[in-house]
């Protein structure tokens, strides 16, 4: 008992002397209260940020093709429908007697490529939208009834921007020709029509899959809008132009040349389509006959840099941030870049190579004062009872000139239809700007892709066609008609 | 009907884990372990529910008998160290017992969902490792020596992790174990222990500049070893450990910020040293554009995440398998699947109030040796819980840590339960102390 009492005095006495440490101890404490505080913020940091990325992010990183969990929901879910923007249905699950589902797509070829198919892998909107189609956004209740008589749910309906009426006179338009048309609006971004040739029956392509795939020359099943690329011809005059421009935007009013049919510098030589001189020219005249051998000129004043960055602007040589894939345009200017690179590439032959849809997306910034709306396929998502679920706005893209810039492009390509290639665009009831081109893509230039780009507008309507045309030959014969057909269609029914 | 119980049981863990999330919190608006009592046995209770209910779900799905028994046996395994807890220790912090059973009915839960071998092999290990730290809160109260052998530690830890940087084999473009007889060993999450006490006992005995410069070399020295043996995530953990230990010790705010600059110049040169943390940045910050290779993992565990949304997909629903080395290192990822991201959160929550009682039992030492301990036990435990769910969750570049008591993996468990139990350890101390004190007071007073 002594003992003890003794011990604990002893203690006592320890604890006495370093008195003053436990006021410092106190002090200690702040300093593992501030620790704890940055921690538990840390923390509830990081549990906002999981919140935000399964309320927001996670739609669309699970969209991702490479998610296999997708399928785990189609046992679960009855595939939503694809619809156009005036309610039609593009694509639809029939659910038969014996419980098997079958894909249906009433356009049958019409929508092949950019609606896709979801019965061999999945493309198109039916990849794109994969997760949203699986997903079913019914009424509580009834998906809890669903569960409990085990059966199905009904996913969700895309909505897509898709105007099924011109995305006929488009596909008509190409008749027998391989290549690809890009309809879009660019005051939204909205697709409205997106047509590649040679195309494929949706319906049958898992039942045919061999033949389909068997022809390899003819790549039925690329879609190529987003992934053929293509020489650009002299549609990308429209580049060169606005090189030209942003080096001499107090005097290109003055810019001359005198065409005789070619160019040559060091041994290089450069002739205008089918030799044609055009004698005198400004830039804008340059621009409307697309006189390559004027162009070749401007190539060799232009400041390769200053080239270069003009291309990376208007998004060459980069990734495309749009929803759905689309291949990368290539131009291969650089400060290294030699003469006939550069005089080859002003005129869009050489290595250069851009896809339609980049080449809509550039002139529907030219269209809208410099603004480039970023281009979409998909208007909402809804549930099977049309309550909206998810809406997609137009979003911009960004600014790829100044508006000054896009005012001057506009006149030219303007010019291009009231005295240039594309005449047969002039005195309708719109009015029609573009710019044509014959990109050669044999070596001894014998054939050439036909191409066309521009936009027309009639009061506040406004849309931008872009068309290549396969081994047609010149765009102004080929593809401009082409066009016509497309513009006819769009503001008959708008406007007439 | 089998459909229907799966549906709604879903509902029902997610609902039984947040109430018990809930109880985490409200045990500190009281003060007294007495007055918290009705709050740990609902506890109890729910954990006893969630672990029941996902059980019935996993035999109902996967039609395995031997799961009945399984189940059986880990309950027991649960009951007995809650139990045995409450009749060794009556003095126990129960917030602390709970949620390391807790952590381990999860652990349960989602590594037999992934994996029945691999989750009857995790579980022999906990049940020793539970046994054995059971003798632990004893030996810390007994041995009251063993700050005076903090060089030892250090070179104990200096050591091991340097015969692994020679000997060890790699995973994953890291030299951190070894194998011996079948099992293999993580030395570095030992070290982690002996690391805390030897810091630990160097800033107790004083903490002038002589004695920070030499915690400071032995603490560079483990940093360094792990980051030529390619762990980067462990070094992480020892550099930010040293640092708060250091800002305790000394109360010098300065310190903080100097972990803070050196951490970033050392992650600048980290980057531009190793490629593999270059790919790990790069996978972080786009994991979608790099999913063929670097960012693959990554990329699954959003998916994972992603698809399993608020509610999850339901155990046995979703596809967690499809994750490389689910079970270590991205064991969140296939719990916020199956499980749910408002489960996940809870989990997380768990851990938030682990580490806040640590923190509040450092607080309430006395001695600067085990004060320093416990903070930094506590803080190990937190940043490697942050690192490991900021990894799998893309809110920063993964490290390749496990989630302490959930992830698969033989050393990770006894690591953290010995580090739970040497914390429960220095509680009980703290509250003998107390007794004997207010005991004292009255004896006085009497006289």
């Amino acid at each position: 008992m002594f003992g003890r009492r003794k011990r604990e005095s002893k203690a006592e006495e320890n604890s006495e002397k370093p008195g003053k440490r436990t006021k410092a101890q106190a002090k200690g404490n702040r300093e593992i209260a501030n620790i704890t505080y940055i921690f538990v913020a840390l923390f509830i940091v990081m549990i906002g940020y999981l919140m935000y990325f399964i309320a927001v992010d996670s739609s669309s990183v699970i969209n991702n093709s490479y998610n296999s969990r997708q399928e785990l929901l189609a046992k679960k879910v009855v595939r939503g429908r694809i619809y156009s923007a005036d309610r039609q249905i593009l694509a639809e699950t029939i659910v038969n007697a014996d419980k098997t589902e079958t894909r249906n797509y009433p356009f049958g070829t019409l929508f092949a490529h950019v609606v896709g198919f979801s019965t061999h892998g999945k493309t198109g909107i039916e990849s794109i939208e994969n997760f949203n189609l699986l997903t079913s956004n019914a009424f509580v209740t009834e998906r809890l009834q669903n569960t409990i008589s085990e059966e199905k749910n009904i996913g969700d309906n895309v909505i897509t921007t898709l105007d099924p009426a011109l995305q006929k006179a488009a596909g008509e338009a190409m008749g027998v020709y391989r290549g690809a048309v890009v309809v879009m609006d660019p005051e939204t971004g909205k697709i409205l029509a997106m047509v590649s040739k040679p195309d494929f029956d949706p319906n049958t392509v898992d039942a045919n899959w061999e033949s389909v795939t068997a022809d390899t020359e003819t790549g039925a099943l690329v879609n190529r809008a987003t992934q053929g690329l293509y020489p650009g011809g002299s549609t990308f005059k429209i580049v060169t132009a606005l090189a030209y421009l942003r080096e001499h935007m107090a005097d290109y009013g003055q810019y001359e040349y005198l065409c005789n049919g070619h160019f040559e510098k060091d041994g290089q030589v450069i002739n205008c389509y089918h030799g044609i001189s055009h004698g005198q020219v400004d830039l804008k005249q340059s621009f409307a006959d697309s006189c390559n051998s004027s162009f070749a000129n401007i190539s060799t004043q232009l400041n390769k840099k200053k080239f270069q960055d003009t291309c990376n602007e208007l998004l060459f040589n980069q990734e495309l941030s749009l929803n759905f894939s689309c291949k990368q345009s290539y131009v291969p200017i650089n400060t290294n870049s030699d003469l006939e690179e550069v005089m080859q590439t002003a005129i869009g032959q050489g290595k250069t190579q851009i896809t339609p849809m980049h080449m809509a997306m550039i002139t529907s910034a030219i269209a809208k004062d410099g603004v480039l709306m970023k281009p979409y396929l998909v208007e909402r998502i809804e549930n099977y009872n049309q309550d909206v679920i998810k809406e997609y706005k137009p979003d911009t893209y960004g600014r790829l000139m100044t508006a000054e810039e896009a005012e001057i492009l506009q006149t030219f390509m303007k010019e291009v239809v009231q005295s240039g290639t594309g005449t047969k665009l002039k005195g309708l009831a719109y009015e029609a700007a573009g710019k044509t081109g014959s990109a050669e893509y044999t070596t001894d230039k014998s054939e050439s892709h036909a191409w066309f780009t521009g936009y027309g507008q009639m009061g506040t309507k406004s849309i931008v066609v872009t068309i290549v045309v396969e081994g047609a030959g010149s765009g102004g014969e080929y593809a401009v008609p082409m066009a016509k057909r497309i513009f006819d269609q769009y503001f008959g029914q708008n406007g007439l | 009907m089998a459909n229907m119980i799966i549906e709604f049981s879903k509902y029902a863990i997610i609902i039984f884990m947040a109430f018990y999330t809930l109880e985490c919190f409200t045990v500190f608006k009281y003060a007294t372990e007495e007055e918290r009592n009705g709050i740990y046995i609902r506890q109890n209770v729910l954990m006893f529910l969630i672990h029941f209910v996902s059980f019935a779900v996993l035999c109902l799905e996967t039609k395995n008998s031997m799961l009945i028994i399984f189940y059986a046996l880990q309950q027991i395994t649960l009951f007995a160290t809650i139990a045995l807890y409450r009749v060794i220790y009556p003095k126990a912090n129960r917030l602390i017992i709970n949620n390391m059973c807790l952590l381990l009915t999860v652990s349960f839960i989602i590594l037999t969902r992934l994996s029945y071998d691999r989750s009857v092999k995790q579980f022999k290990i906990v049940v020793v490792s539970t046994a054995l730290t059971m003798f632990i809160p004893y030996l810390v109260k007994k041995i009251k020596v063993i700050s005076k052998f903090s060089w030892i530690y250090a070179l104990a830890g200096i050591g091991a992790l340097g015969i692994v940087m020679i000997l060890g084999q790699v995973t994953n473009g890291s030299k951190i174990s070894f194998t011996v007889g079948g099992y293999t060993f993580q030395p570095s999450e030992f070290v982690k222990i002996l690391f805390v006490l030897a810091i630990a006992g160097m800033l107790a005995k004083s903490t002038d500049l002589l004695h920070i410069f030499i915690t400071a070399c032995v603490a560079g020295a483990h940093v360094l070893i792990l980051v030529c043996s390619k762990d980067l995530g462990s070094a992480l953990i020892f550099f930010i450990v040293y640092f708060v230990m250091i800002y305790v010790a000394t109360k010098n705010p300065l310190y903080l910020l100097l972990g803070l600059a050196g951490g970033t110049g050392a992650s600048v040169v980290a980057y531009r040293l190793f490629s593999h943390v270059r790919v790990r940045v790069q996978a972080w910050k786009d994991p979608l554009g790099t999913i063929e290779d670097a960012g693959f993992q990554i990329a699954q565990s959003l998916f994972a995440i992603g698809t399993g949304g608020w509610f999850g997909m339901g155990l046995e629903q979703g596809a967690p398998n499809k994750i490389p080395v689910v079970e270590a290192d991205f064991v969140f990822a296939a719990v916020s699947e199956e499980l749910g991201g408002v489960f996940g959160a809870c989990l997380i929550l768990v851990c938030v109030s682990c580490f806040v009682m640590f923190m509040n039992i450092s607080m309430k030492l006395k001695d600067d040796f085990y004060k320093l301990i416990a903070v930094g036990l506590a803080v190990m435990y937190a940043f490697q819980v942050f690192l490991t769910i900021g990894g799998v969750t893309k809110f920063i570049p993964l490290t390749g840590v496990t989630l302490p008591l959930v992830s698969y993996g033989g050393t990770s468990v006894l690591t953290t339960l010995i580090m739970f139990a040497i914390i429960q350890g220095l509680y009980i101390l703290r509250m003998d102390d107390h007794v004997r004190k207010t005991k004292k007071g009255k004896q006085s007073r009497r006289e």
